[in-house]
């Protein structure tokens, strides 16, 4: 009466099914990671400019992942999982990343659209002061164009 | 029992991970997984400063589930954000004034707050009393505020506690 498992999953309707889904998830992924270029692009300070690659990672990235799963499970024996661990390496990476590069940029002063966070915060308790007895350092000042820096002049 | 087997959630993670990883399950990577679930948090133990003890696991998988909810929601509208006109975007630096205690804790808030579009976590005060985040969007500092604290914080508060 009905058919077995087998004969539905490589039945021809099924697998247009599944390459209908998995097109349509790859689509929505390359439009997503295209997207987050475009922030990349377009964003016009350093910290929006994070924005971008952080977010393509989840959306884009996600529903490529999941399009490979469908497709590879479909095709082969077994379920095809290790989908999962890309996914999840990049959710564990992608904002710890994010969070050094923007650290070192409030450590060197880039200054985004709309300012930076008070030095009391960022000088007195987070990053290392250096020692005003030692002798007097060059302050390492960045040679980026982003950061035309009246806060530095002032002092 | 702690002696041996020092971080049993580290462990399960570790045995679905070497699962995964080899994409099978057999007897043979079943005991390959437990042995390394067992040996590696063992010799990195030292490594595990602050420990945490889940008290609710329920309450995680949810904050899970509303996290995945947010990052597909919010992904479109960071997305409509930046194929708009540029001007309406007003980015900032927004403080967040922290409850949860813990490097574990924090740092699970802080990639939620990354991974959740629209906002990327910058700066952590030493103290570990306030987490900086820059968000794209920062005409309304206190609803982001309180969209941190009720959405993901209050869970994390509510499921891990400190050992």
């Amino acid at each position: 009466m009905t058919e077995p498992l087998s004969s539905t999953l490589t039945s021809p309707l099924w697998s247009l099914g599944v390459e209908i889904l998995v097109s349509l998830l790859i689509v929505i992924g390359a439009a997503f990671t295209c997207l987050g270029s475009v922030a990349l692009l377009r964003l016009r300070d350093f910290y929006s400019r994070l924005h971008g690659p952080t977010k393509a990672t989840t959306l884009g990235v996600g529903s490529l992942l999941i399009a490979s799963s469908i497709f590879f499970s479909a095709q082969g024996p077994g379920l095809s999982l290790h989908e999962i661990l890309v996914a999840l390496f990049l959710f564990i990476t992608a904002p710890v990343g994010a969070h050094l590069m923007a650290k070192a940029a409030l450590h060197l002063r880039v200054r985004g659209q709309s300012g930076l966070p008070p030095d009391a915060l960022l000088d007195g308790q987070g990053v290392a002061q250096p020692d005003p007895q030692a002798a007097p350092r060059p302050v390492p000042r960045p040679a980026s164009r982003i950061d035309a820096d009246p806060l530095r002049d002032a002092d | 029992m702690t002696r041996l087997l020092p971080h049993p959630i580290l462990s399960l993670m570790l045995l679905g991970l070497w699962l995964l990883l080899v994409n099978s399950v057999s007897v043979g990577q079943l005991l390959l997984g437990l042995v390394l679930a067992w040996a590696i948090p063992l010799y990195t133990a030292r490594f595990w400063v602050s420990r945490v003890r889940v008290r609710r696991p329920l309450v995680l998988l949810r904050l899970l589930g509303v996290v995945l909810y947010d990052m597909l929601v919010a992904n479109l509208s960071v997305a409509r954000l930046v194929s708009g006109p540029i001007a309406r975007i007003h980015p900032g630096f927004v403080r967040v004034p922290l409850r949860v205690q813990g490097n574990v804790a924090v740092s699970l808030l802080a990639n939620i707050v990354s991974l959740t579009p629209g906002t990327v976590s910058v700066f952590l005060s030493a103290d570990q009393r306030e987490l900086i985040v820059h968000a794209l969007q920062a005409d309304d500092p206190e609803a982001i505020i309180g969209v941190i604290r009720h959405r993901y914080e209050k869970p994390l508060l509510d499921a891990l506690e400190q050992v």
